[in-house]
């Protein structure tokens, strides 16, 4: 079982941030098919936030065809992310590494690297929309 | 759905002090709703109100269908917290769940039991010689056990410690998960609002000077920060809740129910508190408005 924590400052709506939390531990392999999420009351008592939040993000997930909700029993996962899908992407993370080390050759510290990537993810997740 | 609360005009003069005026409001069910507003915007008066402990000098109110207090019935559905979460100092814990058994048609012991148990707190405990963060689940418990349709909290965090007011949320978040309760709260905090409120209600000087649901609020607000320019020179779809101006440049913040419009204005959305403070600010006179241009939905 997962849990999630919330990040107020991040100005990410709490509801993505669930969704964003699930799909993270998907592609590390923390969440696979069959796995059920925590109830809505579980998550609430104890990150503290509006039950209609995690309702919300839930339904997102099945939107998303990642979970599905069984009436009555809960919310379970329906595919896995897990590390082989990460893997598949070697090549992509070769590129990263390279621009990592470029930004570094170019005087950019971890959080100007960390906030250039949050900044330009979410420009292009906004574009998407 | 019908709204948990229904309020139309409604207004309370004590003698020549008007502490609310013009409320008209309309809450959908199953909301958490955030009342915000500083110290004497007249908060407490619209809950007392809401709650049938006070009676409006004008305008109409009905809360889960009816008048407040209109009967047994009715006070039976509605739980109320009074600031500073009140409870009878010389009676011990197990008495106040004693007393709600009795005072209480819809009294769910086990449920009120359980929550005493996870709470760790000691039946034989009186109530004054617990801490604040304890006495405020204390009551907290008794209004949830009546298994109310609507819970009013007035200021139920305010003064407790950032660990006591995590823990009374998360079991006030609990609570509603499991009862499809609807929650009115009362905060001068928006901090202690923004992770549990879906829905949101400004007052400020006796005045709702915004109501909805957060979401939505967010979403149709944006800063926006330009050379400097005369509010009338912005597309006339923006909305200008408040503005300010300096020798180059104006900062404006918006309301647009129809997003941005073109021209790539350098817009940047608000997080709750900067939106609940420029309500704030605005209703108190700070940054300059322009005559010409009155803003909208300020009621």
């Amino acid at each position: 079982m997962i849990s999630f924590h919330l990040d107020a400052r991040s100005g990410i709506a709490p509801y993505l941030q669930i969704v964003g939390q699930v799909r993270q531990a998907l592609l590390l392999g923390l969440l696979s098919e069959g796995d059920k999420l925590p109830t809505v009351k579980e998550v609430v008592a104890k990150v503290a936030i509006n039950p209609n939040t995690v309702s919300k993000a839930y339904r997102e997930l099945e939107h998303l065809g990642l979970a599905a909700a069984k009436p009555g029993v809960g919310t379970f996962i329906t595919r896995s992310l897990g590390q082989a899908s990460l893997a598949e992407h070697g090549p992509l993370q070769q590129e990263l590494r390279g621009w990592l080390a470029k930004a570094r050759a170019a005087g950019l510290t971890e959080p100007g690297i960390d906030a250039m990537f949050q900044n330009t993810l979410r420009e292009k997740v906004e574009e998407k929309i | 759905m019908n709204p948990v609360l229904q309020a139309h005009a409604l207004g309370k003069r004590y003698g020549q002090r008007q502490a609310l005026a013009d409320c008209t409001l309309e809450v959908p069910p199953g909301r958490v709703v955030g009342l915000v507003g500083p110290n004497g915007a007249g908060k407490t008066t619209l809950l007392k109100i809401a709650c049938g402990m006070l009676a409006p000098t004008t305008g109409r109110i009905e809360v889960l269908g009816e008048q407040p207090a209109a009967g047994p019935a009715q006070l039976a559905r509605v739980g109320y917290v009074a600031q500073d979460t009140p409870t009878y100092a010389s009676l011990s814990v197990a008495d106040h769940l004693k007393l709600g058994a009795k005072l209480n048609p819809r009294w769910d012991a086990k449920l009120a039991q359980a929550r005493i148990d996870q709470l760790g707190l000691e039946p034989k405990q009186k109530a004054g010689k617990l801490s604040g963060g304890q006495r405020a689940q204390l009551a907290l418990t008794v209004a949830v056990a009546k298994r109310p349709g609507l819970l009013i909290l007035d200021e139920p965090v305010a003064s407790l410690d950032p660990l006591a007011r995590r823990d009374f949320l998360r079991h006030l978040m609990e609570s509603v998960a499991e009862n499809d309760t609807s929650v009115i709260l009362s905060s001068h905090l928006v901090s202690d609002l923004e992770r549990v409120c879906d829905y949101l209600i400004v007052l400020v000087a006796s005045r709702v000077q915004l109501a909805g649901e957060t979401e939505d609020l967010l979403a149709e607000h944006y800063r926006i920060v330009c050379s400097r320019r005369q509010d009338t020179d912005l597309p006339p779809e923006l909305d200008v809740i408040w503005s300010e101006h300096t020798g180059r440049q104006s900062t404006f913040i918006v309301r647009s129910q129809t997003g941005l419009p073109a021209g790539g204005w350098p817009a940047e959305h608000l997080d709750l508190e900067d939106l609940v403070l420029t309500y704030m600010e605005r209703s108190a006179g700070r940054g300059r408005r322009t005559a010409t241009r009155t803003t909208g939905d300020a009621r």
